[in-house]
């Protein structure tokens, strides 16, 4: 991992309009999925995004390859701004952004062959002019993805759901990107599979200095793959730090509540943990909070500051908090001592 | 590389579904032979009788089946076989011809108006509409009118003929275009559409390769049962005078003519009948195994 970043998202903002009924629809406002995101991906990084579900993290991965438009912000590639590029360019700069899908079945075109699907980002940007080479290129990325090379004329409804996730990495990996956004791929997964497929993608990222923006909805799906852990919650990151910063020592206090859910498999410890359980619902992304979005739910928050000014991340202990009183409130789930 | 896996495409997974439909595949082959039938034999029949469609025989006036006419003659004294093969060229080539107008008119228009999607789609569908609650005949009517006739000869037809069949296709696309804009706006959704734009493909592309070839199982149940509807309507037509004329046939007209003297001369009214049914089931037939073997899941239910 260099220092340098490949990826830099500034205030990203992904509003979806509520309109009215009716042929001349007005908007009457706004899902606000993803509100004022900030986040960095080094060269060679893998950022884990955990949240809630509904906390707009596939959004967000969304945003990042600019499949659903932008309301707000910038996002940085290379030095490119994506919200910049408009029509040929923005496809051209595809072929450097990949994703891999949650759903393996959903993901691939069910009339094509496999090799065809794994091809299709070189025919795309006229990378392999020579259609029998493509073929070639897709079986080499098969036998690299951990399948049959000999199965390149098959169909996708003719694999299992860990064989066609295999598909969609090989898939992802055909036009040599730089940087791809993982959305879920191993929470459809059967449990045995999903730690072939963890594996297989932290080869990947290593041998190919590839980046990662690894979404999940739980911490022990991205601990072994992420070198930093993003933690979102409506439309924000709360925390950002290594898996074991944010694991043994978090700051912001959802980020605390999320933690102290984990049960020990130290009984000393597990006796002395308390748990933070959250009161009431996340709120609706229609009408978020004012100041701190995690006020209204927020155990430690105070009257005045976090209910008028919302918190920017800022460097405590090492990683990122949003949080206005991150130093003062300490460890609320008592597992240090 | 070691030896490649040929994979079972879901058009050959459908492929082998038809074949096991015994009744769709019988019905395929009768259609073939009567295809074949009105295809070459006018030909066949010039050869060995020296007969034309149009060729009179006053003298010999209605005549019962016999060897030299198996179908008898008509009034006229006109070889009611040649007549038959005739009217089933114009027959097939009217549903043809209606039915490819049709599938290129209908899947295009659907497709661009499903894939656009927004106020695009909204006045493509309005426009639909307007068509639709328009009574056909009516507009046949005037699209006859404003066609010049003219003498092109297309397969030994009057082209006007063909013209017109074509306007009847441009009605009856309105359906097929309905049922494409339909699942294309669902198709749209899909991820392997969002992950063909990640990708970066071509919007045309990804509309024409990966969001048309999965309508097309629904297209063609429908086009199938298309043409049965088509050659009706066709009937219908030259039954009001508005489509085939003397000396030209179609099913519909020796139908027609059949009917008007069906108690002294059955054979005028059986013959053509009984071609003209047995292509109307078996295409029917068809359009069953068909939609069984592309749609299995419909089946179920």
């Amino acid at each position: 991992m260099s220092d340098d970043v490949l990826l830099k998202v500034e205030g990203l903002k992904v509003h979806f309009p509520v309109l009215s009924k009716g042929f001349f629809a007005r908007q009457v406002g706004a899902v606000k999925a993803v509100d004022g995101l900030d986040l960095e991906v080094r060269r060679g990084e893998v950022v884990g995004l955990v949240g809630e579900s509904g906390c707009g993290k596939s959004t967000t991965g969304r945003a990042l390859l600019r499949l659903v438009p932008l309301t707000g912000g910038k996002v940085v590639f290379d030095g490119v701004d994506l919200g910049e590029l408009k029509g040929e360019e923005l496809r051209k700069m595809r072929r450097r952004v990949q994703i891999i899908f949650q759903d393996p079945y959903a993901s691939l075109n069910p009339r094509m062959t496999v090799g065809d699907i794994i091809a299709e980002p070189l025919a795309a940007h006229g990378l392999v002019k020579d259609a029998k080479e493509r073929q070639t290129r897709a079986q080499a990325l098969m036998e690299r993805c951990g399948l049959d090379p000999s199965f390149v004329r098959r169909y996708p409804h003719e694999f299992s759901g860990g064989q066609r996730q295999r598909i969609g990495i090989a898939r992802a990996l055909a036009s040599d990107p730089d940087f791809i956004v993982c959305d879920e791929p191993i929470s459809a997964l059967d449990v045995s599979i999903q730690a072939q497929i963890l594996n297989l993608l932290k080869e990947l990222a290593r041998e190919r200095n590839l980046s990662y923006v690894f979404i999940a909805h739980d911490l022990s799906a991205v601990r072994h793959i992420s070198d930093r852990i993003a933690v979102m919650y409506l439309g924000r990151i709360v925390e950002t730090g290594t898996f074991d910063q944010i694991c043994d020592d978090p700051k912001h206090p959802y980020t605390q509540a999320l933690v102290s859910a984990i049960p020990v498999p130290d009984p000393v410890i597990e006796r002395r943990r308390k748990r933070i359980v959250l009161q009431g619902d996340v709120p609706s992304p229609l009408n978020p909070p004012t100041g701190c979005t995690f006020h209204t739910r927020c155990p430690v928050a105070r009257e005045g500051k976090c209910q008028s000014e919302a918190p920017t991340l800022r460097t405590v202990n090492d990683r990122l908090v949003s949080c206005h009183f991150a130093e003062e409130i300490g460890d609320l789930t008592g597992r240090s001592e | 590389m070691s030896e490649v896996v040929q994979g079972t495409s879901l058009w050959q997974d459908a492929w082998r579904r038809w074949r096991r439909h015994k009744v769709s595949v019988g019905s395929a082959v009768v259609l073939t032979i009567i295809v074949l039938f009105c295809a070459f034999g006018p030909q066949l029949v010039s050869l060995i009788w020296g007969w034309t469609y149009e060729q009179q025989n006053i003298a010999l006036g209605p005549s019962a089946p016999s060897l030299s006419h198996p179908f008898g003659t008509d009034v006229l004294g006109r070889d009611l076989m040649v007549r038959t093969m005739h009217g089933g060229r114009v027959s097939l080539l009217v549903a043809f011809v209606a039915t490819s107008v049709s599938l290129v008119v209908g899947v295009t228009y659907g497709a661009i108006s499903g894939y656009v999607g927004g106020r695009v789609d909204s006045f493509m569908m309005r426009f639909v509409d307007v068509l639709m609650s328009t009574p056909y005949l009516l507009l046949v009517i005037v699209l006859m009118a404003v066609i010049p006739p003219n003498n092109v000869s297309f397969f030994g037809l009057d082209g006007s003929f063909v013209l017109m069949f074509g306007a009847l296709g441009l009605v009856s696309w309105l359906v097929l275009a309905r049922i494409v804009r339909g699942q294309v706006l669902s198709l749209k959704q899909k991820e392997f559409v969002e992950a063909a734009h990640a990708i970066g493909v071509k919007p045309r592309t990804i509309l024409f390769r990966h969001i048309v070839p999965n309508t097309l199982g629904p297209v063609i149940v429908y086009s199938s049962l298309t043409i049965p509807s088509v050659m009706l309507s066709e009937a219908f037509l030259s039954f009001l005078g508005l489509g085939i004329r003397e000396p030209q046939a179609s099913w519909g007209t020796l139908v027609n003519d059949g009917s008007n003297a069906m108690v002294v001369y059955p054979w005028l009214l059986v013959f053509p009948g009984l071609t003209m049914a047995l292509t109307l089931f078996c295409l029917n037939f068809l359009g069953d195994g068909l939609r069984d073997a592309l749609d299995p899941n419909a089946r179920k239910s």
